[in-house]
């Protein structure tokens, strides 16, 4: 029988079915953050049960971690004893952890790949909706629960139902300007936020396979935004050459081994997907986001919508209430609108190539009055890299705050936050209601968008800089 | 978890589409490192003022009519977003152990089922018809029977419902997944000793 890649990865970490019950099925690795894990420890300790497999775990702090004066005690004592609990049940366990002092420390999705820890053909889990990113390797990653990430440090497997398979088709080459971003916010803005639910999404087509990893990265990552558990790309020279020399990938005679083993993973020639969906790179011009979903989404060249152009009743509701939020009124252009901040980061877009590709826009502009500007790198190595490359200083000179590592205003756990009514251009993955703070107003860009729109002080249609 | 029992309980409504787990349970609330104590942040930005204490009462939820609802009626696409487990846990301290919806995002549909919430699916035909029963008679009471997976209303918009087996009982026997799976745990052992001789490389 003809398989897909992910029907491939599924059979070989089939474990066992019970009749009545949901298959068990094998987790190759496991990744942590300090938000979803405690309760999952203390639940382990409560049935005085062990970590199965310390070697499939990677965990470090992000969340809820400062992104300036690092050195200074945190001053939010709830998350300073998140961020110890986190510490104590690592060395309880023996886990590996990245703890905010290490020099390998980020947002748990950038710095997984940075050390080669998931490779394709693996089962990945982490207690977060955007574990998505690794499914760019050819990996079956997907988000979970607390009661999850203790079933699978207790077992190292997991109830699941199979899910149905998408193909999603990205032809063509994208226009100047375009990036990993706004196919990702062009797919949202075409399935919906639950055309997703219950599928698990195959990226393809040219357009996808001209992606760097990284790129790849940023369209697997927002698969949950499609209502995907998880999202995948084809594994290929591209994967093989990112992976190759890092820490936890395989060295010699067993590199050729999984080299093998990965080329075998590719979905067959003939395999037949549950819904197939199509998009030409042609069409998708710099998308941002004007509601409070990641699906009410435009191109920078058009305009705010009307609630009466939806045909759709609830859709037609749901413009009412996201325009009421976002103190915005129908058919403004999209590039009259204001923004207050700007925000470079998150485990969407916090890697080496989004500050190269914002710093090509950012250099020689200043930030515009009255906007606030912050670049938080996805990880001290992206850090160290954008620095190596000069890119802090493009960056600094133009006006923008240069942060240490953490998920920061992504979900503005941390204390980096909206006021109530301003409004940021955000190259994070989510804008819903008061997401980057109460009463704040988030619009999904792209880092270049980010980058055009600070030094603006409004939205610009970047594919006309030339 | 606690076994789940057919109850009579108030049917609270919230007619909104797309309510995603940072309106459940807004982020500054999840630094906690327990389960509980998560209830009176549920809905937080919606239910309080902006002083933060004091209740909003044109949210849907404030209505005196559904204080002490242990079954919400809610909008398609329900708990949209992130994977906290923390939103079950908001919605199971506030007091719920139901919610009746077209759709639901898959990790906080799973996360119900953890939790003694029943997430029950329905049309939209049914959905528009609970709504309105509810809209129409603020207060009213539905029984929830897992057992005989059915709902049952005064004004007669009840149904049968679908439920995965293997949840059903889980939730009828208040049973301990971890345990479940441990059940297995030679098969998992011989499993994880052929995967490690395919994939010898996952081990170095």
């Amino acid at each position: 029988m003809k398989k897909t890649m992910y029907e491939k990865i599924w059979d070989s970490h089939f474990v066992h079915q019970e009749p009545g019950q949901a298959p068990l099925l094998f987790v190759d690795r496991h990744l942590m953050h300090e938000v979803t894990s405690p309760q999952a420890f203390e639940g382990l300790r409560m049935a005085n049960r062990k970590v199965r497999n310390p070697h499939s775990i990677l965990a470090t702090m992000d969340h809820c971690v400062p992104t300036k004066d690092r050195d200074l005690p945190i001053a939010d004592p709830i998350a300073k004893k998140q961020i110890e609990t986190m510490a104590v049940n690592c060395e309880e366990n023996g886990l590996n952890l990245y703890d905010m002092e290490s020099p390998e420390n980020g947002v748990i999705h950038i710095v997984v790949p940075e050390h080669g820890f998931v490779h394709p053909g693996m089962v990945v889990v982490c207690g977060d909706s955007h574990t998505a990113t690794h499914g760019a390797f050819g990996a079956l990653a997907f988000g979970i629960g607390t009661s999850e990430v203790e079933h699978v440090m207790a077992t190292q497997t997991l109830p699941q139902q199979k899910s149905k398979t998408m193909l999603v088709q990205v032809n063509g080459v994208l226009s100047k300007h375009c990036t990993a971003k706004d196919i990702a916010l062009a797919i949202v803005g075409k399935t919906g936020t639950a055309g997703g639910t219950g599928y698990v999404i195959e990226y393809a087509g040219d357009a996808i396979t001209a992606l760097s990893m990284e790129g790849r990265m940023t369209v697997c990552n927002m698969a949950i935004e499609a209502g995907a558990r998880a999202g995948m790309v084809a594994p290929d020279e591209k994967t093989y050459e990112f992976l190759q020399g890092k820490e936890f990938a395989p060295k010699g005679e067993a590199w050729d081994q999984a080299l093998a083993y990965w080329k075998s993973l590719l979905t067959d020639e003939g395999a037949s997907y549950d819904t197939i969906v199509t998009l030409d790179a042609a069409d998708i011009a710099p998308q941002v986001t004007w509601g409070t979903s990641p699906e009410q989404v435009v191109g920078a060249n058009g305009v705010v919508p009307a609630p009466d152009t939806f045909a759709d009743a609830g859709k037609r509701l749901a413009c009412e209430g996201a325009l009421k939020y976002m103190d915005l009124q129908p058919n403004t252009k999209m590039t009259d609108i204001k923004i207050d901040y700007a925000f470079i980061g998150s485990c969407t877009n916090g890697r080496i190539e989004d500050f190269r590709d914002a710093a090509t826009v950012a250099k020689g502009t200043k930030v515009a009055p009255g906007v606030t500007a912050i670049a938080v790198p996805g990880s001290y190595n992206v850090k160290l890299q954008a620095e190596k490359e000069g890119l802090d200083k493009i960056f600094k000179d133009a006006g923008w705050e240069w942060r240490d590592p953490g998920c920061s205003m992504c979900l503005a756990m941390n204390g980096d936050e909206l006021k109530d009514g301003q409004r940021c251009a955000s190259t994070s993955n989510r804008n819903f209601e008061g997401r980057q703070g109460k009463g704040g107003r988030t619009h999904l860009v792209s880092p270049a968008m980010a980058a055009a729109a600070a030094a603006a002080g409004h939205f610009v249609d970047i594919s006309k800089l030339g | 978890m606690e076994p789940y029992k057919k109850h009579e309980s108030i049917a609270a409504l919230m007619n909104r589409n797309n309510v995603d787990t940072d309106q459940i349970i807004p982020k500054q609330f999840l630094k906690r490192v327990e389960r509980s104590g998560f209830g009176v942040h549920l809905f937080h930005d919606w239910r309080y003022n902006k002083d933060g204490v004091t209740e909003n009462p044109s949210f849907e939820l404030n209505n005196p009519a559904f204080k002490g609802a242990k079954v919400l009626v809610a909008g398609d696409n329900f708990g949209c977003g992130s994977s906290r487990e923390h939103a079950p846990w908001a919605i199971a301290d506030y007091g719920f152990n139901t919610i009746i919806s077209t759709s639901y995002a898959d990790i906080f549909y799973n996360n119900c089922f953890k939790n003694g919430i029943l997430a029950i699916k329905v049309s939209q035909a049914q959905s528009d018809a609970l709504m309105q029963e509810i809209a129409a008679n603020e207060g009213v009471k539905f029984i929830v029977d897992l057992e005989n997976q059915e709902v049952i209303t005064p004004a007669g918009n009840g149904f049968k419902f679908e439920i995965d087996p293997f949840r059903k009982d889980n939730m009828l026997s208040g049973l301990d997944d971890i345990g479940l799976t441990l059940k297995h745990e030679d098969k998992i052992t011989t499993f994880e000793q052929q995967h490690k001789q395919r994939h010898p490389w996952l081990w170095t």
